[in-house]
């Protein structure tokens, strides 16, 4: 505990560097407008952003990019509760209560206990988190090639599981993605796939073109074409200060969410996503007036919000202690960071633990300077969505233009996020969820060097994913899960997942 | 992202008969699969105790088909497949093809002269604002954000055949 607190101390020191504060600083504001704007979520934002940190080191661009991570599932709230409008799919559920509390003049409060609910949240999670990573990571130490690949099969699996859709849908767009990351050199032998003599595909395609294809583009096409006015109204200050039973009724909820949220970010999926809608599920559960909920329960804002931001300290779990992306968020934070040549996995605690405590100190100061920003400051930010979509959305794509080609000095790069783009519109029309198709992508080449690396020193024996412990245990989930869902498909019962109303909104 | 709550995404048509949402989506990831399968055949696959750079592809293509399969058998229920729910197919088009542009044109006309007809093209042709206000818009943008991210962030941006 002492050398924690020790390690702890040291984070501190280099987050509170008047240079990573300012990133810290700059992350949280970015985060917050990309956040608040419909057509750009954490990822895209976080994507775009991704050349931008080419010239830091790579603490200061972790801080950064976490610092837009959770400053976009701030941001998300405010446009949920003030317009009913989530500006991220994590504050969907936001809406419902927050949006009713407005009506009834209760919106500042609102936004109070969203605030106030995420710091709770995500200061509690990265304690969590600053406790659980290290040991994590020591027992990962041990792991071989056939334990990584059966945690990335499992992540798959769990992630498509999670997402609560059509299971073959969500496989689907795992084989797809893990297709997509196979393009370019064949990690072994060098062979060039998929390449169709692009001499620029040999590298593979990038994540940057793809997230920002699949999230935001194609999430712009759609909004553009249906774009809208909207009318935004400004909150007091003074009524941004929530009553006393409002808070009472606040403290159960938080601290649930919190903890929840914690636990669902740790597994693969969309965590943040999911940890808000089975929080809600809960609260409206456990209350005693459940038929409050809806028509603006303070309870309904204060538990989802905690939960997506705790889920967002959570998804690091994995990503410091494994070197495993639990998400496609975790994934491109780590394609960050590879760039800077840092190798991501158990190693990494122990030998660059400027990186990591260092990511854990920011985030307890992006978690205050979030709380500065938003509550005092919602005003200035909601300003800019007085800019009418038709303004709004040419500037973006300039943006993902320049995001794009930044990351590789090549046009192929941009037709590549054309595609995506094209592909993610399609997506989104009949009813299938990129996150699977990204995580795939991102874990593919380290999928295929596991499998192979395990198969060679196993000389070809397949027994090997099954006589190793952890990777029979790993790998029996997955069954477990298959089946579960097979079970759901031939039975046509409502699981969890549909009573939480996770079909529908996911 | 997600639509607002309420969304009518899972809304499923009124009408009996004709092809299903996920019939057709299932058949086009079923056919992709195969293809991607038969083209993974045509590299080294290995063996199965020592696979080959055509190996996982192929396998992952096997499961692609299989998977858009299964979609494509267990759609009955799904929403009725209509053109007609990409209505805004066109504008989407029209969205991408100034992207379409962008890669043409970003290497060869330079940053700054790429974007601005860009913007022109979204702001006075797509969305039909008012041209001052697009002209000025225009100029403040490309010329702004190429200050921005070529000067401060020095991001290598491309300088088109006429300097700019």
């Amino acid at each position: 505990m002492l050398e924690t607190l020790g390690s702890l101390a040291t984070g501190f020191e280099i987050a509170l560097q008047p240079q990573f504060l300012a990133y810290a600083f700059a992350g949280c504001v970015i985060g917050t407008l990309v956040g608040m704007l419909p057509g750009l979520g954490p990822l895209a934002g976080i994507s775009l952003l991704l050349p931008g940190t080419f010239g830091l080191s790579p603490t200061a661009a972790l801080i950064m990019l976490a610092g837009v991570y959770y400053g976009a599932m701030y941001g998300g709230s405010t446009t949920s509760i003030l317009m009913r409008i989530p500006g991220e799919a994590a504050s969907v559920m936001t809406c419902i209560d927050g949006y009713a509390m407005t009506q009834k003049g209760r919106g500042g409060a609102a936004l109070a206990i969203a605030a106030i609910g995420s710091f709770v949240a995500g200061t509690l999670s990265v304690v969590g988190l600053m406790l659980l990573a290290p040991p994590l990571a020591e027992f990962a130490i041990r792991f071989g090639p056939a334990e990584y690949a059966s945690l990335l099969v499992v992540g798959l699996i769990v992630l498509a599981y999670m997402s609560g859709g059509s299971m073959p849908k969500m496989l689907a767009m795992a084989a797809l993605g893990l297709l997509c990351g196979m393009v370019g050199m064949d990690v072994m032998t060098g062979y060039a796939r998929f390449t169709g003599d692009v001499i620029a595909l040999r590298d593979g395609l990038g994540i940057v073109p793809v997230a920002v294809g699949l999230f935001g583009i194609s999430e712009i096409i759609l909004s553009a074409a249906k774009a809208r006015e909207v009318s935004v109204r400004q909150p007091e200050l003074r009524e941004l200060v929530p009553t006393g039973a409002e808070l009472k009724a606040s403290v159960g909820p938080i601290a649930r969410g919190s903890v929840l949220g914690f636990l669902i970010g740790i597994i693969p999926g969309s965590a943040h996503i999911i940890s808000s809608f089975v929080s809600y599920g809960i609260e409206r559960r456990l209350s005693k007036t459940p038929e409050r909920f809806g028509t603006g329960a303070v309870e309904g804002v204060a538990g989802p919000e905690s939960a997506n931001n705790a889920a967002a300290s959570g998804a690091f779990v994995p990503m410091l202690a494994l070197g495993v992306p639990s998400g496609p968020i975790p994934a491109v934070m780590l394609a960050a960071i590879m760039i800077h040549g840092v190798i991501p996995g158990p190693l990494l605690i122990a030998e660059r633990p400027e990186i990591f405590w260092g990511f854990i100190a920011s985030m307890y100061v992006g978690n205050v300077v979030l709380l500065i920003l938003n509550l005092p400051l919602v005003g200035l930010f909601i300003q800019v969505l007085r800019i009418p979509y038709r303004y709004l959305y040419p500037l973006i794509l300039t943006l993902c233009v320049i995001g794009v080609y930044a990351v590789g000095q090549s046009v192929v790069d941009i037709w590549i996020m054309i595609a995506m783009g094209f592909l993610g519109y399609g997506m989104r029309k009949l009813g299938y969820e990129p996150a699977p198709l990204v995580l795939g992508m991102v874990i593919a080449p380290q999928l295929e060097l596991s499998f192979r690396q395990a198969l060679a020193l196993s000389a070809g024996d397949y027994s090997i994913f099954v006589a190793r412990p952890v990777s029979a245990a790993l790998l029996a989930l997955a069954v477990i899960l298959l089946a579960l869902s097979v079970r759901t498909a031939l039975t046509r019962r409502a699981d969890w997942r549909q009573r939480l109303g996770l079909e529908e909104r996911v | 992202m997600a639509p607002p709550p309420g969304g009518a995404s899972t809304s499923s048509g009124p009408d009996r008969g004709g092809l299903r949402d996920d019939q057709v989506s299932g058949a086009a990831l079923a056919i992709a699969g195969v293809l991607i399968a038969l083209q993974s055949w045509q590299y080294p696959i290995g063996s199965l105790a020592e696979p080959g750079p055509g190996y996982l592809p192929f396998a992952l293509g096997v499961a692609l088909a299989g998977f858009g399969a299964l979609v494509a058998i267990a759609g009955g229920q799904s929403p009725a497949f209509r053109w007609a729910q990409f209505g805004d197919g066109p504008k989407a088009l029209a969205i991408l093809a100034g992207l379409a542009f962008a890669a043409l044109a970003l290497e060869r006309l330079g940053y700054r002269i790429t974007i601005a007809v860009l913007l022109l093209y979204y702001l006075g042709v797509l969305e039909r604002r008012p041209w001052a206000r697009t002209l000025v818009l225009t100029a403040i943008v490309s010329l702004g954000s190429y200050y921005v991210f070529a000067r401060l962030l020095r991001v290598p941006l491309p300088i088109g055949m006429s300097g700019f």
